[in-house]
């Protein structure tokens, strides 16, 4: 156990580092992912059909590829195609990609989940589409939405480990590095998970605070 | 003010409308009655475009109703709507609802709005429950809310589908009280109900609709005493002596 302290207190500095990147692939794709999931959630309840359409089968290709796959395509063949990423560049994108269709079947779900009576009320008061969406829809869908939102933020955070695989230094990658070059892989790990679990913490409180607050009404 | 010419309207391979043909002058008080299913409700929807119609042709103020025509902000902004389930908005306060309309749909400037909000509150009994949710409120005073909003937007007519269909009984009256204060005013009101009370005082006009097309019309008062037509005699026996 004394061991183990040492060699956070040596180690933890390095990790840390790991962790910046972390959090700015986490926040980057839930950005990502969060405008994109709304764009192909709108597009799905427009009405009109070759968008919603076009919607439903963008989120079953992207549904049907791995993150990691989608990561290595990103990395290493868009640069054939002309187009070069940095790995920061292509962990963001991809990560943002893959989880936007969770995203819009989630943001879908919440509005499609408002009565039908509201929209014809806000229609009936000379609302268009667009007013509609933003001033009675999505409101109210936001309380229905948040809870699965707050998964989908702890599910991203622990997912960003996958950027390691095209080589971006976040925790996981640092922890691996410092493991193959000390072989101290018990107490690196233990460490490296202790650093996740306490970022989730934080993310888990907020989903059970939504929840509680989607209850109320 | 509102024609409807020959409107036909099918859901699938169902006929709701099967010609209607009426039309309902300025200030006028039009109820309609007739068993459930039998089309009513349908028709205020077509009127304000929240169906469509298949065939025929209605008309507000000269202005062909088409729901997927630009005009047809214009219209609503004309004739309101009350529902039976109310429909306000539960994440506004009432005076929010109220004034959404005003504010986001005509444009006006917000101080005007919520003067016009505020009296309008006052006007169905409600001023003190302006910071209050929907959900806080007894159905009688939300189905008052729902008039205000509707009044709101200065529309020529109101539209009320049921309006008092959801309330406990003992709210009905309430409601039905700020309709015939409206009426009474000279608004343009069709109404959908089952209150025959409601209906012999303060209607002009009711038409008794079955099967999708007008049995009969008259003036209310004839309509509801001597009902000619043998389906609206058994109607209205039906409705008045259900026992």
């Amino acid at each position: 156990m004394k061991g183990f302290w040492h060699d956070a207190a040596e180690f933890f500095p390095i990790l840390m580092n790991g962790v910046a990147l972390t959090i700015i692939v986490t926040i980057g794709s839930l950005l990502l992912s969060t405008v994109l999931g709304l764009i192909w959630a709108m597009m799905r309840v427009s009405g009109i059909k070759a968008l919603s359409m076009l919607s439903a089968s963008l989120i079953n290709v992207i549904r049907g590829i791995p993150i990691i796959v989608l990561l290595f395509y990103l990395y290493f063949v868009m640069p054939d195609l002309g187009v070069t990423l940095s790995a920061l560049q292509a962990a963001i994108l991809g990560l943002g990609i893959a989880y936007s269709a969770y995203q819009a079947e989630n943001f879908r779900a919440g509005i499609e989940a408002i009565d039908k009576g509201q929209i014809e009320a806000a229609q009936s008061i000379g609302m268009g589409w667009w007013l509609t969406m933003r001033r009675v829809v999505l409101p109210q869908a936001v309380r229905i939405v948040l809870p699965p939102y707050g998964n989908v933020m702890i599910m991203m955070l622990k997912d960003s480990s996958q950027a390691s695989t095209i080589t971006v230094a976040e925790l996981a990658l640092q922890g691996k590095l410092i493991a193959s070059s000390t072989f101290k892989n018990t107490n690196v790990f233990t460490l490296v998970a202790l650093m996740y679990l306490t970022m989730s913490i934080p993310l888990i409180l907020l989903v059970r605070h939504f929840e509680k607050r989607a209850g109320k009404r | 003010m509102i024609e409807l010419n020959d409107v036909h309207k099918s859901f699938g391979k169902v006929e709701v409308l099967k010609g209607i043909t009426a039309s309902v002058q300025k200030g006028e008080v039009v109820c309609i009655i007739g068993p459930s299913g039998s089309g009513k409700s349908t028709i205020l929807r077509c009127i304000n475009g929240l169906e469509s119609y298949d065939r025929g042709e209605i008309s507000v103020e000269g202005l062909k109703v088409d729901r997927d025509a630009p005009s047809i902000v214009s219209i609503r902004t004309q004739v309101s709507m009350v529902f039976q389930r109310f429909n306000l908005f539960p994440h506004r306060t009432v005076l929010e609802n109220v004034i959404e309309g005003p504010l986001f749909v005509k444009k006006e400037s917000r101080v005007q709005a919520l003067d016009r909000g505020r009296t309008l509150l006052a006007r169905v009994g409600l001023a003190e429950k302006a910071d209050a949710h929907p959900p806080q409120l007894s159905g009688g005073q939300q189905q008052r809310v729902a008039i205000a909003r509707a009044l709101a937007m200065q529309p020529k007519a109101i539209l009320f589908d049921e309006p008092t269909s959801a309330l406990d009984p003992e709210l009905v009256g309430d409601v039905l009280g700020v309709m015939r204060k409206l009426a009474d005013e000279g608004m343009t009101m069709i109404v959908v109900t089952h209150e025959m009370g409601f209906a012999r005082d303060v209607a002009d006009r009711v038409l008794f609709i079955d099967g999708g097309v007008i049995v009969e019309q008259g003036a209310a008062k004839t309509l509801l005493n001597q009902p000619q037509h043998p389906r609206t005699q058994d109607f209205l026996r039906r409705v008045l002596h259900p026992l």
